[in-house]
């Protein structure tokens, strides 16, 4: 048998049957099969993969285009979901920027001297998002908004020696999952603390913090678009010297909302997908973490610090490794290896091209417009707000028709309604949850509001 | 030439983005969110205009290393090439534009996508279900650990240990950590196997699982995988697979025939999605029938000709993320995969043949530990180096950086000292091979006839030897506002 029949080329692979032969030929091996002679033979497979055939570089693109087509996108239907996921304008320059095929296909800089652009770029990142939350360190990023606060809880356990954990119930509901999965194997307890209105009631959390309470979580503006009394509520944590956990789904909120680190927040783990990211059905997303200075050593994830070369030219070098798991093993602060690199980056494009007025800017287009649908909406007969709190881009009303009816009528209309929050919230079956971003017209609004109107009329 | 970071570049007043008028009634925005909510002092953000950003960053891609740019030899890493038509599907705007909260109904193009991506990798593993959550290889891990843990749990055994080899990647005992499990390390034979008799005498009641690597970190194939599970399942526990070399398997031999009871796929490794820098990736979990009631909710399911999310999971461990997981980057994996069909097991026999190519032009220059047939990556010893001419593997490392090479692995796995982890991937040219073959055989010589060279490298890079000791020791992590340098 000639070693190399049955090889047929491929777009992706450079060999050619009459180099393969001279290959194995070096590597002293009669042919492709018997490179594999140590596998036994009993769990070899005996048949092709059941694949499609293999599709050339045309059918393939065609074929995902369909599969795409049929789903409502945000540039086919006119879009008030949020709730987690924030669809803003990226402005053409972030991809451009952060699509760089350099920066795509690379590795984790584990080569400092081959890498700057990449450690440079995750050191500016980090220096953003201090500044973005009012924090001291932050990391080169996490797997999302969700996991960084498991891990986050994690943190403060171990900061604090205690096992409990405080979290409001207006904290997004996945968040609160994950929070219970990350935290289920590590003896800690997670207990909630029901929101009152809208909101995270402060006396509450200050009866239920006690010595064995490691971290209060809050979110704001939290899940229900409402602004907490953030202020009070760290106060509230620290007086039990427990540590205040700030959860961020709506970064863009703090170009215009008293940051984290201006209310007394300990650590921040945050979503960081509205600056400059896709929605993408959910991911890749970006995890941002942050959190006061003296805590670095015990902050999961990588970081990116600076130092110099032999010639002392200023450079960039991963960091405090020693906390790593390639190192610590099993007694790291995380198994975090890979982060979101790329997404970070993004996020940091968009912020340098925002700079402080544009991200107030941004901020305060994203406040007024939803004000004025929250206004808007609530003139209509039989639609209310639901909670009288402040809120910043998204807001809950209560729907005389069932939300998702409502929305199902709206789809038809090429609308993507709000959210449903029912399922979530089962005291709530007519909350509804509206997002406004600075991405959606005053006209866009105006028409939503049209169709809401002869919906529930109907 | 230092490179300015962007803060050096900003002046007060430019901007590179034109955010939107209101155009709504502007009321003051104390009255609309409250004063005492209100920033007080704007975030320190450099103000550049867009051809200054352009520059900045375009200048930065240029002091990076790339798949695109040159051969990245990475062990373990599996740094292949990435292909461009996975960019453009994972850019179309059903896909890039679409948020995780669309109704199932009106998101039917992306939920049948992850439906027959999870039927393909089924037929690649050898597996019954796979859940798309975890967003990489540790964080897959971790959720393949709970998934065990819950149910070993429901049959009311509590199993406190994990067995790890001593050659495994970090991420293993850290993810059994987190799963509160403690880890039982166990140390390979004089052939680069796992030791049966020390996994007999680890392997008792109290083991929840094995955590193999395979082929294992050395880069060999565990012959006895069989006989490891028979050991594993008759002391009552699950066999996980650490899919980090998954490439050297596809369509050859599958987990699922191995005796695995899950594994997990780390996305960029195995179907050549992008890695940016470090992230994102994915780490999706295949499983056998045994753990489905337990994987994170929701499951995509089909029902008839539509497809659906199931959130009703009684059993599951929970969400270990928010949303549906990577989803771009199932995108570019369905693409790939597409792209081979049953041509896939190309894939691996290249990237093994490749391995085995190398390793021949390379074994005459420097120590083989365990002397058998690699498969998709094989680790040298720079030990001779270091006893005959005082030259670290390091060194040797940082000096086929001036030959334009990234450089391997080094010093992993643990268990081989001075160790050099070489994977050359499926889609490099025997050209490519040779060169950097040559490279690595001139910096052999070189410890011989000019060892300063080689142990001042780099020398051709944008800077030389960084000082890692110093920039842990006074930490400097963010640049502070106003130009000073900040901590």
């Amino acid at each position: 048998m000639k070693p190399a029949s049955g090889w047929h080329p491929h777009r992706y692979l450079p060999h050619t049957g009459a180099e393969i032969e001279k290959m194995l030929r070096v590597a002293g091996v009669a042919s492709l099969e018997d490179l594999f002679a140590e596998i036994p033979a009993d769990i070899r497979m005996k048949r092709p993969l059941e694949l499609s055939p293999a599709l050339p570089e045309g059918e393939l693109l065609a074929h995902l285009q369909r599969l795409a087509d049929k789903n409502a996108h945000a540039d086919r239907m006119i879009s008030f979901l949020g709730a987690g996921a924030y669809d803003h304008e990226i402005p053409s320059v972030v991809w451009r920027l952060a699509g760089r095929a350099e920066f795509v296909t690379a590795y984790t800089p584990y080569q400092a001297e081959v890498m700057q652009g990449e450690l440079q770029a995750a050191y500016e990142y980090q220096t953003m998002l201090c500044e973005l939350t009012g924090m001291e360190v932050a990391n080169a990023s996490m797997y999302d908004g969700a996991s960084a606060l498991g891990e986050a809880a994690v943190m403060a356990r171990d900061l604090t020696g205690r096992n409990r954990v405080l979290t409001s119930s207006a904290v997004h509901p996945h968040y609160r999952e994950v929070l219970r999965t990350y935290t289920r194997h590590q003896g800690i307890e997670v207990v909630e603390v029901p929101h009152r209105d809208g909101v995270t009631p402060v006396g509450e959390i200050r009866a239920a913090a006690g010595p064995e309470t490691a971290a209060v979580i809050v979110q704001s503006p939290n899940v229900f678009g409402c602004i907490e009394q953030s202020s009070a509520l760290a106060q509230a944590a620290h007086e039990a010297g427990a540590l205040l956990i700030a959860a961020v789904a709506e970064p863009i909120s703090m170009g215009l909302l008293r940051p984290p680190g201006d209310y007394g927040a300990d650590i921040v783990a945050g979503e960081g997908q509205p600056l400059g990211n896709h929605l993408n059905y959910g991911g890749p997303y970006l995890g941002m973490f942050a959190a006061r200075r003296e805590f670095v050593r015990r902050m999961p994830g990588r970081l990116v610090g600076m130092t110099t070369d032999r010639d002392g030219r200023r450079g960039f070098v991963l960091t405090i490794q020693t906390r790593e798991q390639h190192i610590r093993r099993e007694k790291a602060t995380s198994n975090i290896c890979t982060n979101e690199a790329l997404n970070a980056l993004a996020a940091a494009v968009y912020m340098a091209a925002l700079g402080p007025t544009g991200i107030r800017r941004v901020a305060e287009v994203n406040a007024r417009r939803a004000h004025y649908a929250m206004e808007r909406l609530t003139a209509l007969p039989g639609i209310s707000r639901a909670f009288a709190a402040p809120v910043f881009n998204e807001f809950v009303v209560r729907t005389p028709l069932p939300p998702e009816q409502l929305n199902a009528r709206l789809g038809e209309r090429g609308f993507l309604g709000g959210l449903a929050l029912g399922a979530w919230y089962p005291e709530l079956p007519d909350g509804w949850l509206v997002c406004v971003t600075e991405a959606r017209t005053r006209g866009q609004i105006d028409a939503f509001v049209e169709a809401v109107k002869e919906t529930i009329a109907r | 030439m230092t490179m300015p970071v962007i803060f050096e570049r900003s002046v007060p007043g430019r901007i590179a983005s034109a955010p939107p008028a209101p155009d709504v009634p502007e009321a003051p925005m104390e009255t609309i969110v409250g004063e005492e909510h209100l920033r007080e002092t704007p975030p320190a953000l450099p103000e550049v205009s867009e051809l200054d950003l352009v520059r900045h960053y375009t200048r930065l891609s240029h002091r990076n290393y790339s798949v695109d740019a040159g051969f990245y030899p990475l062990g373990s890493c599996t740094m292949k090439y990435n292909p461009k038509v996975n960019e453009d599907a994972a850019g179309l705007a059903g896909f890039a534009r679409l948020h995780p909260n669309t109704p199932a109904p009106l998101a039917q193009g992306a939920l049948e996508l992850l439906w027959r991506l999870e039927q393909m990798l089924c037929e690649i593993s050898g597996m019954d279900r796979v859940t798309f959550q975890p967003a990489a290889g540790a964080h897959g891990e971790m959720t393949a650990l709970m998934m065990i843990r819950a149910y070993l749990e429901d049959r009311g055994e509590r199993r406190t240990r994990v067995i790890v080899p001593d050659s495994a990647h970090g991420t293993n005992p850290a993810s059994a950590a987190m799963c509160g499990f403690e880890v039982t390390t166990v140390r390979s034979d004089a052939r680069g196997n796992i030791d049966h008799a020390a996994l007999r005498r680890a392997a008792d009641g109290s083991v929840a699982a094995l955590m193999l690597t395979n082929p294992n970190t050395l880069g060999l194939f565990e012959e006895g995988v069989c006989e490891v599970a028979e050991i594993v399942h008759n002391c009552g526990a699950l066999m996980y697979l650490d899919g980090a070399n998954f490439n050297a398997m596809l369509g050859i031999t599958r987990p699922g025939d191995q005796g695995f009871d899950a594994m997990h796929i780390n996305v960029h490794k195995t179907f050549g999605t992008p890695h940016g820098g470090g992230g994102p990736g994915a780490g999706p979990v295949a499983v056998k029938r045994l753990l489905e009631p337990y994987m994170p909710a929701p499951t995509v399911e089909r029902e008839g000709d539509r497809f659906l999310l199931d959130g009703d999971r009684p059993k599951s461990i929970g969400r270990v993320r928010a949303f549906n997981g990577n989803f771009g980057i199932f995108v570019r994996a369905y693409a790939y995969l597409l792209a081979y069909g049953p041509l896939l097991r190309q894939v691996s026999e290249a990237a093994v043949l490749n391995a085995n190519y190398l390793l021949a032009l390379l074994r005459p220059h420097f120590d083989l530990p365990y002397d058998r047939r690699c498969m998709h990556e094989f680790v040298l010893s720079g030990r001779r180096q270091k006893e005959q001419y005082g030259i670290r593997t390091l060194e040797m490392a940082k000096r086929l950086l001036d030959y334009g090479f990234h450089a391997p692995t080094v010093y992993f796995p643990l268990s081989v000292s001075e160790a050099i982890m070489i994977e050359p991937t499926e889609t490099e040219s025997r050209q490519t091979l040779d060169e950097f073959a040559d490279a690595m055989i001139r910096v052999a010589g070189e410890c011989a006839t000019d060892p300063e060279t080689v142990r001042n490298a780099p020398h051709s890079t944008v800077v030389t030897r960084l000082d890692e000791v110093a920039a842990s020791r006074k930490l400097n992590l963010r640049w502070a506002a106003g130009g000073r340098r900040g901590s």
